[in-house]
């Protein structure tokens, strides 16, 4: 078993002495520089891994250290969705377009500030709804024109739905934005017109397959010239069973072709209570195991990202957790000026926390390929607070990160979120089961601490709950449980 | 001649504000107004009304 780490996540994310932290970092062993295990994927330059190492969207590495915040400044959007309710409001939903209070440009400079001064894990600022920041531009702009000048390290993104991205990609270029969601759920105009109800483009509104046909020939222009710009592209495509599931695969392969980034296919959120067509008309999303499915059939097409968690609009944290409530308009002060201390000496811990990890990864890929039997694989969830370690107690989950260990590797996969089974000294019977329902098709639970209960009435339900790997990084545990339940008993047992 | 806002129903996304061709919609007590002696149904500039077009609320901008 590996020595218990020198760093806790804990001591990262808690409001420290900086002095105690350096000094700890120091004496971490192997640091980045000296270890030579760079935290950068094989397949990918260092160009690029510079410009998204610390987006916690682009980069699955990235997302256990960096954290982004949304602010919602451009609220009018051009078309209109069939998952969508823009009259929806909700500070207890975590979704994609909901948003407690729209910003003025000037409010969100001071909330921005406000997070950078208190949250050094802040890499990211992005406008992601509700509407759209192409179309809502003068916002846009001036939000991010004024977080240029305050905090010119913050990395500026935004998110659209591709109608008037091309009229916005050379100012976008000109502002040093350099990553660009779209949102492109059909490549097939017939697709479209079960999604899109209607468009606004031109001064007019379009309805029907005209309508998806003209947004269709938008996005991909868009995609195009933002490619021919070299900026950093993430296709989000909602996966709608029955509507575009299986056409995602055509989807992709054309976002591919016009040089997309990355490729997020993200589960449909249907409710009636949200009010949406899709809510009021009984569409359903998909699975978990519906969604590893498809995006398992996508692997070899546009990279894809699994780490994604939905977000809300005014998210702002790491990814999986939301600290939104603690920034709200009226906790923001009226003068408020930027202080880098936190969020470089919070980047000097992780230059040397990451280069730790990527060894871990390496040292925990190498054990498994020794020990891997062709076509076996588990998927093991992690109970975490970030940094990639096993290091939340299983009863204060509110999600768990899904890891399959194979022949391949142990790769991140995707998240089960869950409604945290302890109360605060007592654990509700239904709310785990909710749990072991959210596990599909998972064999293996590692957290750092784990009541004898719940334990065993996991263990009923055939999944395995550990602590035995408490603090580890996910990867080094998982490849140790996984020589442990394929190779390591027969081997025992012969000797 | 002109068009209005119901303003139990206006997201206030300030969609329409931008749209008039007129500079007929002013933002005003937490929602969009339509002053109706500036708004001409968009005549002149064009076949349909702007505001209604882009609304994402159905039946919220709608003729006097």
């Amino acid at each position: 078993m590996v020595q218990p780490v020198t760093i806790s996540l804990d001591s990262l994310l808690a409001p420290v002495d900086f002095d105690a932290m350096k000094l700890t970092a120091a004496s971490g062993g192997c640091a980045s520089s000296s270890c030579g295990s760079p935290a950068r994927p094989e397949d990918m330059t260092a160009d690029v891994w510079e410009r998204i190492k610390d987006h916690p969207c682009y980069s699955e590495e990235a997302h256990h250290y960096f954290a982004r915040m949304h602010v919602a400044v451009a609220p009018a959007c051009n078309i209109q969705c069939n998952y969508c309710n823009r009259k929806y409001d909700c500070a207890n939903e975590s979704r994609p377009g909901v948003v407690s209070e729209k910003l003025t440009p000037d409010q969100a400079r001071r909330k921005v500030i406000a997070v950078a001064n208190e949250v050094p894990q802040l890499s990211v600022l992005g406008i992601a709804g509700p509407g759209d920041a192409c179309y809502d531009w003068k916002k846009t702009q001036a939000t991010f024109g004024a977080i240029a000048k305050h905090i010119p390290d913050v990395k500026l993104c935004i998110s659209t739905n591709g109608l008037a991205l091309p009229d916005r990609v050379d100012e976008l270029a000109d502002m040093n934005v350099d990553h660009v969601t779209i949102t492109i759920n059909m490549v097939d105009p017939e697709i479209g017109a079960k999604i899109y109800p209607w468009i606004y483009f031109r001064n007019r509104r379009w309805t029907g397959v005209e309508a998806s046909q003209i947004l269709h020939e938008r996005q991909m222009q868009g995609l195009e010239m933002l490619t021919a710009r070299g900026v950093l592209t993430k296709i989000n495509s909602v996966m709608i069973p029955g509507v575009n599931d299986e056409h995602l695969i055509e989807v992709n392969r054309w976002v591919k072709a016009r040089g997309a980034f990355l490729h997020n296919v993200m589960p449909l959120i249907s409710d009636p209570a949200h009010g949406t067509h899709y809510g009021l008309t009984g569409q359903r999303g998909p699975t978990a195991t519906e969604l590893k499915a498809l995006q398992d059939r996508l692997e070899g097409g546009a990279k894809l990202m699994r780490h994604c968690r939905q977000c809300r609009a005014d998210a702002v944290g790491l990814l999986g957790e939301d600290r939104g409530q603690e920034f709200t308009l009226d906790q923001l002060p009226e003068a408020v000026d930027y202080n880098p201390a936190k969020r470089a000496a919070y980047r000097e811990i992780v230059a040397s926390e990451r280069g730790d990890h990527a060894a871990a990864k390496q040292a925990a890929a190498a054990a498994i390929q020794d020990a891997a039997v062709e076509g076996q694989s588990m998927l093991v969830a992690v109970a975490t607070k970030g940094g990639g370690r096993v290091n939340e107690h299983f009863g204060h989950a509110k999600e768990f990160q899904i890891y399959e260990a194979s022949s391949k590797g142990v790769v991140f996969v995707g998240h089960r979120k869950v409604e945290s089974y302890c109360m605060g000294g007592f654990g509700e019977d239904a709310t785990l089961d909710a749990v072991i329902a959210a596990l599909e098709g998972v064999r293996h639970v590692l957290c750092a601490k784990i009541g004898d209960c719940p334990k065993d009435m996991l263990e009923a339900a055939g999944i395995e709950a550990s602590a035995a790997y408490a603090y580890e990084y996910a990867e080094t545990a998982i490849g140790a449980l996984y020589a442990e339940t394929f190779v390591g008993a027969p081997r025992q047992a012969v000797a | 001649m002109a068009y209005k806002i119901i303003a139990s129903q206006c997201t206030a996304c300030s969609a329409c504000e931008f749209e008039c061709p007129t500079g007929a919609i002013k933002f005003k007590n937490d929602t969009y107004i339509i002053d109706p002696k500036i708004c001409t149904e968009c005549e002149g500039h064009f076949d349909t009304q702007q505001c209604a077009n882009v609304c994402p609320v159905p039946k919220t901008c709608v003729k006097v």
